[in-house]
């Protein structure tokens, strides 16, 4: 990895809000909905407090996740409009010390986690952080077009750790709910590759739209919507699932499977002309697929099950 | 005395103090309440070492039987 020349930044002197934006603040809004979701829909209550820092620990979990990989990425990040202006290619923080914050935070995440929760649920998030840093931003994300979908299982965690924090083990449901994400981030991020022009060819990340082209995309992201449908109704029939949840399923994954299918039948002709329409729908429509999701196993568990 | 300008610099660099006080007292107010609900809750404490494990089983006189 090279080292990044340090450019823009006019006082080189980092705020606290640029310390926020090192740990990836939207990922974490993602990381602690799911969390909360598998922590409160498991079968064991646990105490408000505990459950409380037990979401908190592993929301700055994955903020060490986003850390390390801004430090990781500081050369690719300079290379693209996109990310440039974050705090390490723009200068405000030291690599150093963005390396220090990651693996503090996720040392001090990880700990007290397992003593607000559990040891298991610890040991899962301490996991989580190496499969993101590691596994899928020092080894994968640079070497293979599938990259968004191991990166997926990263973010799929979660749900899984919250699960754990208050049953201490797993279970059939927050493995449906870690399908449910796993399957879900292909389409989300290869409809956003169809309209969005990025320069990941620039820095040299394999990206399925440019390494294997844009029609296999299309294949891909309705291959994806299919894997789904059997997921989130599966996960209705367990016992977290219930009316509400699979009436919310059934609707969410019609309009899904009926987005990839135009996406599938569009050429890049068709999409061109009318500005990418399907694929920003679609796009749209993914955020909130999986927010209605969770929000429906949410609600179902005011309601109880079958 | 010197008159003081305020520059970014300050301003960033006072942020970052603050910031930082506020996630520091968070936590120190986080580890008080977790260690409030474990006492509370007392669970897997044995009383007589202090030390965590099961408690042991009570001791049964022969005519309590």
């Amino acid at each position: 990895m090279s080292d990044v020349p340090h450019s823009t930044s006019a006082t080189g002197e980092a705020g606290f809000g640029d310390y926020v934006a090192l740990l990836k603040p939207r990922v974490m809004s993602l990381v602690v909905f799911t969390a909360f979701v598998g922590l409160w829909v498991a079968p064991v209550p646990m105490n408000p407090f505990l459950a409380f820092c037990a979401v908190l620990f592993i929301a700055l979990g994955g903020g060490a996740s986003g850390a390390l990989n801004m430090w990781y990425e500081r050369d690719i990040d300079a290379l693209m409009r996109r990310t440039r202006n974050r705090p390490l290619p723009a200068g405000l923080i030291e690599p150093d010390a963005a390396l220090g914050i990651g693996l503090g935070l996720g040392g001090f995440a990880v700990m007290l986690l397992g003593l607000a929760a559990n040891w298991f649920a610890a040991g899962f998030l301490a996991f989580t952080i190496f499969f993101y840093a590691v596994v899928y931003t020092m080894w994968l994300k640079r070497s293979t077009p599938q990259n968004i979908v191991i990166g997926g299982a990263a973010g799929a965690f979660p749900p899984m750790i919250g699960w754990a924090c208050a049953t201490g083990g797993l279970g059939v449901e927050p493995l449906l709910m870690f399908a449910l994400t796993f399957f879900w981030t292909p389409p989300h991020f290869w409809a956003l590759a169809l309209f969005v022009k990025d320069d990941y060819s620039n820095a040299g990340v394999p990206m399925l739209t440019v390494t294997h082209g844009r029609p296999a995309a299309r294949r891909q992201i309705f291959a994806y919507t299919l894997l789904l449908v059997p997921v989130a109704l599966g996960l209705g029939l367990t016992s977290i699932g219930g009316p509400v949840y699979m009436t919310v399923a059934i609707v969410m994954n019609a309009l899904f499977l009926r987005g990839g299918w135009q996406i599938l039948r569009r050429t890049d002709a068709e999409s061109e002309a009318d500005r990418h329409a399907a694929e920003r729908g679609f796009f749209k429509l993914s955020l909130y697929y999986l927010f209605a999701h969770f929000l429906a196993l949410l609600v179902q568990s005011g309601f109880g099950g079958w | 005395m010197a008159p003081r300008v305020e520059h970014d610099l300050h301003r960033r660099r006072r942020s970052r103090n603050l910031g930082l006080l506020v996630v520091l007292l968070a936590l120190v107010a986080l580890i008080i309440g977790m260690t409030m609900v474990r006492v509370s809750q007392g669970n897997m404490m044995k009383g007589f070492d202090h030390r965590m494990g099961d408690l042991p089983p009570p001791v049964v006189q022969e005519g309590q039987r």
